[in-house]
């Protein structure tokens, strides 16, 4: 089986994994890093993003192997010394979440989001999103949390 | 669970290619490339393709990117549709490709879907093909005894079906920069944006010589077995001034050039109606840039 390793969250990983593994499988099950989440199956909810070499990529839709040597981050890894990252106590303060199945994928393509453009209209937050399905349907306050994490008022 | 495979993830080019030389057959078994995933994956979890082995093309770097010179755009098999929105030069003469890129899945799949990968999915509503076709686009396949270059408009044989020996690889899709009184768009009809597979996609390409259309192209996609040309519709064009009801006549024309099916997405008759009217539309819009 073939060995894989890569830095997730800033720590070195390593594991070894059958060809087919996908990286969603290797961060749940191998590294037990359980809030990236598997919705769809069909690489269509977004619910598993996370950023390969700080972009937004669906950890379903991908082998762990193709990740090899690449730098991960997860949900996990956003907050630093028990503070929350900016984007999900944007999230908390503005209810940006019901059920919260789809949360993780969501605050991983919106912290995308910002550092790719800084100050994004709603209709840009709202096609950003268009990979991510929040069954409940709590987009409006999602992209309220994401304009107040932007600095943005009226959010 | 499906079926494992071997994964082999070369270096360089010609490891791959000998990788790939013992491709036997291709279809849904055998030796297969991996670029982006975004489809073989999902086609994989829901077993419609059950390879023996994987050749994974993440760490061949000269595959990826887009150098234009010399009056010609060349672009790598490997780069991604973030690739294309984020280049500063393609969307002053390749707009048709950039905004097909805009609505390419998810932003999240638009990072990992190469051009390559979308045009040997060999699916007749790939988003990437209509662009390219109508850019009269360029493919380079390769093996170990060698490269050779198929126009697309050649490339594609059938439903899933294309002019790849067994082993082949795609390594660079390359077009001649459009001339100077040219315009070139592109639209997707989906029931969603982007993250949605197309109803009808549509690109157009014009040029103009002296006040009349010097070359037309017209590419339509998901309303055939392959992303097509109306090449009748085309030669309408060609020669004249247009005018709406010339424009008219030949998007009419163009949904005589296709043959769509009824799918869980829309009938076969509304996607008739709709390359009708995108048709009229984009080359309407089009000619308005080039007059």
């Amino acid at each position: 089986m073939p060995t894989v390793s890569m830095t997730v969250n800033g720590q070195p990983a390593a594991g070894e994994v059958e060809g087919r593994t996908l990286l969603v499988e290797f961060l749940r099950e191998h590294l037990r890093l359980t809030g990236t989440h598997v919705g769809c199956d069909t690489s269509q909810c977004g619910a598993c993003v996370v950023h390969v070499n700080g972009k937004s990529v669906k950890s379903c839709t991908m082998l762990a192997a193709q990740a090899d040597g690449a730098e991960v981050t997860t949900i996990e890894g956003l907050a630093t010394n028990g503070e929350l990252h900016p984007m999900q106590a944007a999230f908390k303060e503005h209810h940006g979440l019901q059920c919260g199945f789809c949360t993780p994928g969501m605050v991983m393509s919106a912290v995308d989001l910002l550092n790719t453009n800084a100050n994004p209209s709603e209709r840009e937050i709202r096609e950003w999103l268009e990979g991510n399905i929040c069954r409940c349907t709590g987009y409006n306050n999602i992209v309220k949390a994401i304009q107040a994490a932007a600095g943005q008022t009226g959010g | 669970m499906y079926a494992d495979f071997d994964l082999v993830i070369p270096e360089t080019l010609d490891e791959a290619l000998e990788a790939l030389a013992g491709a036997v057959g291709g279809g849904n078994g055998g030796t297969q490339p991996l670029a982006g995933g975004t489809n073989m994956i999902v086609d994989l979890r829901a077993r419609r393709v059950a390879p023996s082995r994987l050749v994974g093309l993440g760490r061949l770097d000269g595959l990826r990117g887009i150098r234009i010179a010399d009056g010609r755009v060349r672009m790598g098999a490997r780069t991604t549709m973030s690739d294309i929105l984020r280049h500063p030069d393609l969307a002053g003469h390749a707009p048709s490709l950039v905004d097909q890129a805009r609505v390419f899945g998810g932003q999240m799949v638009r990072n990992a879907a190469t051009v390559a990968g979308n045009i040997c999915s060999g699916s007749p509503a790939a988003d990437a093909v209509p662009a390219l076709l109508a850019l009269d686009a360029e493919v380079t396949l390769a093996s170990p005894s060698g490269t050779r270059v198929v126009p697309l408009s050649e490339f594609f044989l059938g439903y899933k079906r294309d002019a790849r020996a067994p082993g082949e690889l795609m390594t660079e899709i390359a077009w001649d920069i459009p001339p100077a009184h040219s315009s070139n768009r592109f639209y997707k009809l989906a029931l969603r944006k982007g993250d949605a597979i197309t109803v009808v996609g549509v690109a157009v390409a014009l040029a103009a010589e002296d006040g009349k259309c010097g070359t037309a192209r017209i590419a339509l996609g998901a309303v055939a077995p392959i992303v097509k040309r109306a090449t009748a519709a085309e030669a309408m064009l060609c020669g004249q001034a247009l005018t709406p009801e010339l424009i008219d006549a030949a998007a009419r024309q163009a949904v005589d050039d296709v043959d769509p099916i009824d799918d869980i997405r829309a009938s076969a008759e509304y996607r008739r109606h709709c390359v009708h009217a995108l048709t009229r539309r984009l080359v309407t819009q089009a000619w308005e840039r080039l007059t």
